[in-house]
């Protein structure tokens, strides 16, 4: 039993030597792999930050009600009355329009184009905001209901855009899923054809062991181990490349994030997304071994 | 120790190398397998390390018919057997020591017995100082002792040799055929394929001649 052991102590640290003798191949395999297993993992974190953004604004829920220009102040007044009646506004808040235009030329720095017109281009808004609980069909009801009035000239859902966002997230999900997979399998075949090649390379050796009485576990177990250790090392580069993929886009991010107003904060490797690299690289490395063996090893018998 | 029943074997393609061939081979006996090239004697030897299969007929070795042991139990039965071969099947790229330890590690011993078992083996065929070189290294006449070497490191009862002095001069294949003896005289039971006629008479030994896949003149 002991022996066993060091037996497969030997043969796994025996494989990375045999590896480690063919350094410039077994680089490239490697970098393969841990390509292949980076790509849809950058993916997914790209979608977990997607998720994270919209994630931020998904509370808000309010939408923005554009009078007619030219419609009085009295009216906008009473219109937001009327609208708060309704079980599902929590509050309205009316914003005139001389407001509107001062708040203008002060966020958005347009004083100089906006001192230029001659009369105030903007209408009197009002910003609903719904009970928090409001089911988004009843919103809609609300919205359409709005739209007959005969002063009101547009109703914007803020929300629009965070439910296109989420649906186009889904969609991106789905893409990493389904590239997760491809890419998977391309691994399985790289490792599959690296092994094939080194099984042809040993042919001799394996004939002889098999003379001497090796069982077909005792011939395997080294094939084995090698893709054990193709998709532990590629799983490791691919690890590295998300690193320094995440190190040299952060800075940029966080600019953008500034300009934005900041508060976001750029998602990394996740716990789960490392695990999922490791336990892609080493199926895809153990899979890989374990075909090229079943299909080339059989058919090497000793020939005397 | 082996016995061979109306063993017939059959080539795919239809060549019959072995017909109905019944041979006994006791137990510490020296055998010489001769007969032309193609009489059948490496058939002979492949059946019984089961790198053929017998297409009727019996082989027994130690009274277990081998004919019929299913794949998974080829390599232990493999194992009890020493085996040398004409081109003596030595790993190029490996010294000497590493292809001598091969079949002791594919056993499952322990380092320290290989070592062990490996210079003992290096001993009895005079090459102890010679573990660390490649066997590229070695004349012809030494890749054959480290072959023989090899066959009994793990201290078979048995050992089948097809053509071992084939591509050695007369002095090197008469100093293999007498450490052949030695291994015969402590206890190895030794099949041994030879078309050396003249060899075969100055060991001494019995002889089984083969011709055309029969046995000729069992003695």
């Amino acid at each position: 039993m002991k022996n066993y052991l060091l037996r497969h102590l030997q043969n796994f640290f025996g494989s990375l030597g045999s590896m480690s003798r063919q350094l410039i191949p077994t680089a490239m395999t490697i970098a393969v792999i841990g390509i292949a297993l980076a790509l849809p993992s950058a993916l997914h974190i790209m979608v977990l930050n997607g998720n994270a953004i919209a994630g931020g604004w998904e509370h808000i829920r309010n939408f923005s009600v554009y009078l007619t220009p030219g419609t009085t102040l009295d009216y906008a007044e009473r219109l937001a009355v009327e609208i708060e009646n309704h079980d599902s506004v929590q509050s309205v808040t009316v914003i005139p329009a001389d407001k509107a235009l001062e708040e203008f030329q002060q966020s958005a720095g347009f004083g100089d184009v906006m001192a230029t017109l001659d009369k105030n281009p903007l209408p009197h808004t009002l910003v609903v905001q719904p009970v928090v609980d409001a089911p988004p069909a009843t919103l809609r009801i609300i919205e359409a209901q709005l739209l007959t009035q005969e002063d009101v000239d547009m109703v914007k859902l803020d929300t629009e855009w965070v439910i296109r966002l989420n649906a186009g997230l889904d969609l991106v999900q789905r893409i990493v899923w389904i590239a997760a997979i491809l890419l998977i399998g391309a691994v399985i075949i790289i490792t599959g054809n690296t092994i094939r090649l080194d099984i042809q390379n040993r042919r001799a050796e394996i004939e002889v062991s098999k003379l001497l009485g090796a069982t077909d576990g005792f011939v395997r177990r080294p094939f084995l181990y090698i893709g054990f250790w193709y998709g532990l090392l590629g799983s490791c580069f691919a690890l590295f490349l998300l690193g320094t993929g995440f190190m040299l886009i952060s800075g940029p991010v966080e600019r953008l994030s500034g300009l934005y107003g900041g508060g976001f904060q750029l998602l990394g490797m996740n716990q789960s997304t490392a695990l999922a690299v490791f336990a892609g690289g080493l199926l895809a490395g153990l899979g890989g071994a374990w075909s090229a063996v079943a299909r080339h090893l059989s058919d090497i018998q000793p020939r005397v | 120790m082996i016995r061979f029943e109306n063993v017939t074997k059959r080539y795919k393609g239809g060549h019959e190398a072995l017909r109905d061939v019944s041979v006994h081979i006791e137990r510490r006996e020296l055998t010489f397998l001769t007969g032309h090239s193609g009489a059948g004697k490496s058939t002979l030897l492949k059946l019984i390390a089961l790198i053929e299969r017998p297409t009727r007929g019996q082989v027994l070795v130690d009274g277990r018919n081998i004919g019929r042991l299913p794949d998974r139990q080829i390599p232990g039965h493999r194992r009890q057997i020493g085996m040398v071969f004409q081109d003596h099947k030595l790993l190029e790229n490996r010294s000497v020591f590493e292809n001598m330890a091969l079949p002791l590690i594919i056993a499952g011993l322990s380092g320290r017995e290989i070592s062990k078992r490996v210079r003992a083996a290096l001993d009895q065929v005079g090459l102890l100082d010679k573990e660390k070189k490649t066997p590229r290294a070695l004349s012809t006449g030494e890749q054959q002792r480290v072959g023989i070497a090899r066959a009994i490191v793990t201290r078979p009862r048995l050992l089948i040799a097809d053509e071992p002095t084939g591509n050695l001069d007369p002095e090197l294949s008469l100093e293999i055929m007498q450490l052949f003896r030695r291994l015969n005289d402590i206890g190895v039971t030794m099949l041994i394929a030879t078309h050396n006629l003249e060899l075969v008479e100055r060991i001494g030994g019995r002889r089984i001649i083969l011709d055309e896949g029969q046995v000729s003149a069992p003695s």
